[in-house]
């Protein structure tokens, strides 16, 4: 019990604050009440499969596989299979951070997770005939034409700011994750 | 929709791996429990806090301060309030689109919307978990001065 508390006391001090301002102001507590829930709902939709197919994917599909699509010398086959898998899941961007551990357990190359998760936080094919509907079909194509490039510059960028050790140590981390 | 799809098709794997191996199939549920478990707290954390942000922060007030005449300030106020968490889409968009309604400028509801999806100052301890201080740090310093470019460029395109 004591362990559980201990581990959730991040989760556990904001239900406090969130109790706290039911009885400061309860029309804005009762408000945040709802949202919380209603995005707690919406999480607990999106993510347990995410969980599944990476648990999948870690018992069976063999590591030369990802390698041989997704590794060190996959060049462009591998930019674009990132582009895909990011552009089609859903969830919100830290969805996205178990599926770039399980991706670097089975050896994808750093920039393919870079651009997984670039794409993943903008490009997302479900949203975007709803970014369309809410903001105009513009905005929502002008957005996309320039974060497609902006992605795969964005993933350059942070591949060349990161050394050999460092992707070697995070690569060493996401073996315990 | 999106929901169903992928719902279906884990299923789907769900059972052929089962019938094809039944500790293998054991094993992969083990590890999906596992690093769930291990980033629950923190993700129940944010929620809780995108809950208290989103209830106390109110569109009036925001759009108040992004106006399309709020010029450069206005853009930079907007993606420093998009940076705070990081949102899902289906929450994003039609919280901008009603700022938008409520007088916000192209400009900076495009801001708002590039830094709510991609820069999070509440989620970074849980991306740190994952790719460690530093990249998280560059990542999200790169998203937000991209934001920022993506903020111009439609502001140009949308409202010539």
């Amino acid at each position: 019990m004591r362990r559980i508390i201990k581990r959730y006391k991040f989760p556990l001090l904001t239900i406090m604050v969130l109790i706290l301002l039911y009885f400061y102001k309860e029309t804005v507590g009762l408000n945040a009440i709802k949202v919380s829930t209603s995005s707690l709902k919406a999480m607990m939709l999106v993510i347990p499969p995410i969980f599944i197919l990476m648990g999948l994917l870690d018992t069976w599909v063999p590591k030369e596989i990802m390698v041989k699509y997704m590794g060190e010398t996959s060049g462009w086959k591998g930019i674009f299979l990132a582009f895909l898998i990011g552009s089609v899941a859903a969830g919100p961007l830290y969805a996205s951070f178990p599926v770039a551990a399980a991706f670097m357990k089975k050896g994808v190359k750093f920039r393919n997770i870079m651009i997984l998760i670039g794409a993943w936080s903008s490009t997302k094919i479900p949203m975007l005939l709803f970014e369309m509907s809410a903001l105009g079909s513009t905005f929502a194509l002008t957005r996309l034409l320039i974060n497609v490039p902006g992605i795969i510059l964005t993933a350059f960028l942070l591949e060349s700011m990161t050394s050999k050790e460092q992707k070697a140590d995070l690569y060493q981390k996401a073996e315990r994750l | 929709m999106s929901n169903t799809i992928i719902y279906g098709l884990t299923l789907l794997l769900l059972v052929l791996s089962y019938l094809k191996d039944k500790g293998k199939t054991k094993r992969s549920l083990m590890k999906a429990w596992k690093s769930f478990e291990n980033i629950l707290p923190q993700l129940l954390g944010i929620i809780f806090i995108m809950g208290i942000l989103l209830s106390v922060l109110h569109p009036e007030t925001i759009s108040h301060f992004i106006g399309s005449s709020s010029g450069f300030i206005g853009v930079l106020i907007s993606a420093i309030a998009g940076s705070i968490v990081i949102i899902p889409g289906f929450v994003a968009f039609p919280m901008v689109a009603l700022l938008l309604q409520k007088g916000a400028g192209v400009m900076q509801a495009a801001a708002l919307v590039s830094t709510l999806l991609t820069v999070g100052i509440v989620t970074a301890p849980l991306e740190m978990k994952y790719f460690g201080k530093r990249l998280t740090l560059s990542r999200n310093i790169v998203a937000f001065l991209f934001s920022l470019f993506v903020a111009l460029i439609i502001g140009w395109v949308v409202g010539a």
